[in-house]
């Protein structure tokens, strides 16, 4: 119908109108009957003069959030990194975390933040028919583009799942180098994990195991509840355990943050190398000077970039192959996959149908379709399985080079991947303007 | 002399990174840039797929469920024997707990006129199992339908409901038609 008064509309034309109204009429008396047909008890015709109550589709939320959310973004973005950059003032993070926690977090119910906006734009940028909202493309891209230019000040204060575990850190230990670096490999297999996932259209990931959006939402499952609480009860001593070993945007953030042009400075001025601001990181993410004695001479340096460049491209196809083997268990999780399995191994006689097999029994899909459809699909993982490999050995292997490589360094600086811009460094260095 | 050139050399390495990191964004944005829409999408149940498994009560994020069930009164028979308000085999139809087929009392039986009676749904009480509509849909008019009410549903990015649906009957749908009834309230609303 609403392509007819669009037709209509455009073109206005008597004659056309006519004949469309015609064939409406005859479409309305030869589908009259049919409609009764379907309907087994018609309407009674009432004598007491009731009258009908409206049925009920209550409005959806007023879209405008959803473009308010962006301004307040850009706006929260723009405050925070003048407040780190400009005013250098650790209070001025904390009162926009609040803020953050309270307007993005408890209001807004943490949805759609940047993280899982990721999925979005994979999702978008894989499956033709899926149109992608204004507002999960500006914040996916908004918050990249301040970090090429001004570092991570996106994570200070401004994503509503940083900013919680933030303020609850009271006393923060410091961990051992390898072990950071181990469980900082965890974000990059979520990351490939989450991408594999939207890019095939099976799942969001980051979405379903949100530690924090129940907490936000006073609502969730007891399991994500546990898990929300167990990281915010971590975040008191280790600083914020999902930002660093778990969160997928934050890979991408730090490998834009690595390239900022403006990034921040532990010390307004020159470093004097007073050591003071040595431990103040509660996220291990200032870089001491190295030591001239700790350089190495140019031929073994030689023989480490040959030994590498040949170690790293082996891990990459041996993960890759690996994981290839297992790209049938990775597909497991799309549902017409499991539905395909499920109903593969399903005997009539001997078992019970579960839901799944009776709801897609009952639609009358050919079987043949689903298999088919499960068999691109498994295809897709394959591929993808390949991918992810090879992206998974060439981290393993460049974080391996990276523990073994000495940049030579006079000063103490923030690195620049790894640092939020949460600001606590700075009132450590006695250094004037 | 030396150190200078290779701060130098480090600088300029890292513009290189800069601009090709500056160029993805603006590529990625570029090429989804004709993929948007404005609005937001919103979920929604296509009761023509639905078979009424009993999930939307149990997977939603939001408890109760963001689904009800919706009573589109312009399909409704006004019956005295309602499948969707009675159990099946029922001794006599009466508007006692034992005789109700909903598990929460969310149906409100009012007399009409002699053989009629109206049926309404009360929202807050409705966990939007869907036993009613089943029940309608197989004894009457299927007037009784479930849909996601978006007044309380969150809108997640991924709908847990749509993620865990065994009929695939959830999709996205455009803001300006947020409803998705089956029958006749969309053949009046052509």
């Amino acid at each position: 119908m609403s392509e007819i008064l669009k037709y209509l509309t455009q073109t206005w034309n008597i004659k056309k109108l006519v004949t469309l109204l015609s064939l409406f009429v005859l479409m309305m008396t030869s589908g009259l009957p049919l409609l009764a047909q379907q309907q087994r008890f018609p309407k009674p015709e009432f004598e007491s003069g009731y009258t009908q109550p409206v049925t009920s589709m209550p409005d959806a939320r007023s879209d405008f959030f959803a473009l308010f959310d962006v301004f307040v973004l850009i706006l929260a973005l723009s405050l925070i990194t003048w407040l780190i950059l400009k005013k250098r003032s650790r209070r001025g993070v904390l009162a926009v975390s609040v803020f953050s926690i309270l307007y993005f977090g408890f209001f807004r119910e943490g949805c759609v933040c940047s993280v899982g906006s990721l999925q979005n734009v994979t999702l978008a940028l894989f499956q033709p028919e899926y149109s992608i909202p204004i507002s999960a493309l500006a914040f996916f891209v908004i918050p990249l583009v301040y970090t090429l230019f001004f570092g991570r000040t996106f994570c200070a204060g401004v994503c509503p799942l940083g900013a919680i575990q933030d303020v609850l850190l009271l006393r923060p230990v410091t961990m051992k180098t390898w072990l950071q670096k181990v469980l900082g490999l965890i974000p990059y297999i979520y990351l490939g994990l989450s991408v594999l996932y939207a890019a095939t259209a099976t799942d969001f990931i980051i979405c379903r195991y949100d530690p924090f959006i129940g907490i936000y939402r006073f609502d969730a499952t007891f399991f994500m509840f546990s898990i929300g609480a167990i990281f915010l009860l971590l975040s008191a001593f280790v600083a914020r355990p999902y930002c660093r070993f778990f969160c997928p945007y934050g890979v991408l953030l730090n490998w834009m943050s690595r390239f900022s042009k403006h990034h921040l400075t532990i010390t307004p001025n020159k470093c004097i190398q007073c050591r003071l601001c040595e431990d103040s990181c509660p996220l291990g993410a200032i870089n001491k000077p190295v030591p001239v004695k700790v350089m190495e001479d140019r031929p073994s340096a030689t023989k480490r970039f040959i030994k590498l460049s040949l170690i790293i491209p082996a891990l990459m196809i041996l993960s890759a192959w690996t994981l290839s083997n297992f790209h049938e268990n990775l597909a497991k999780v799309n549902t017409k996959v499991s539905l395909a399995n499920e109903l593969m191994l399903f005997k009539p006689d001997a078992m019970l149908p579960s839901v799944e097999v009776e709801a897609f029994k009952s639609a009358g899909t050919p079987v043949e379709e689903l298999y088919s459809e499960a068999a691109v699909i498994v295809e897709q993982f394959y591929i993808g399985a390949w991918i992810l490999g090879g992206f998974l050995g060439l981290v393993f292997g460049l974080t391996l080079s990276s523990l073994s490589v000495f940049k030579y360094r006079e000063d103490y600086t923030p690195d620049k991947g790894e640092c939020v811009s949460c600001a606590r460094c700075l009132k450590y260095c006695p250094v004037e303007k | 002399m030396e150190k200078k050139g290779k701060k130098d050399r480090r600088d300029f390495i890292n513009t290189c990174f800069r601009f090709a990191a500056g160029a993805s964004l603006v590529g990625v944005t570029g090429v989804l840039a004709h993929k948007t829409i404005s609005g937001n999408t919103l979920w929604q149940i296509d009761t023509t797929k639905c078979t009424q498994c009993g999930r939307c009560a149990t997977s939603c994020v939001v408890t109760p469920s963001a689904v009800k069930c919706i009573h589109v009164y312009d399909m409704c028979g006004y019956c005295d024997l309602c499948g969707g308000y009675l159990r099946p085999n029922v001794k006599n139809i009466t508007t006692g707990a034992e005789n109700q087929l909903c598990p929460t009392g969310a149906i409100k039986r009012k007399y009409i006129e002699d053989p009629f009676f109206e049926y309404e749904i009360i929202e807050d009480l409705c966990i939007g199992c869907g036993k009613c509509v089943k029940g309608c849909g197989a004894f009457g008019n299927g007037s009784l339908q479930l849909q996601v009410s978006h007044d309380i549903c969150v809108n997640c990015n991924q709908c847990a409901i749509a993620r865990d649906c065994p009929s695939d009957a959830f999709s996205r749908v455009p803001a300006d038609e947020p409803y998705k009834f089956s029958g006749f309230k969309k053949e009046k609303k052509g």
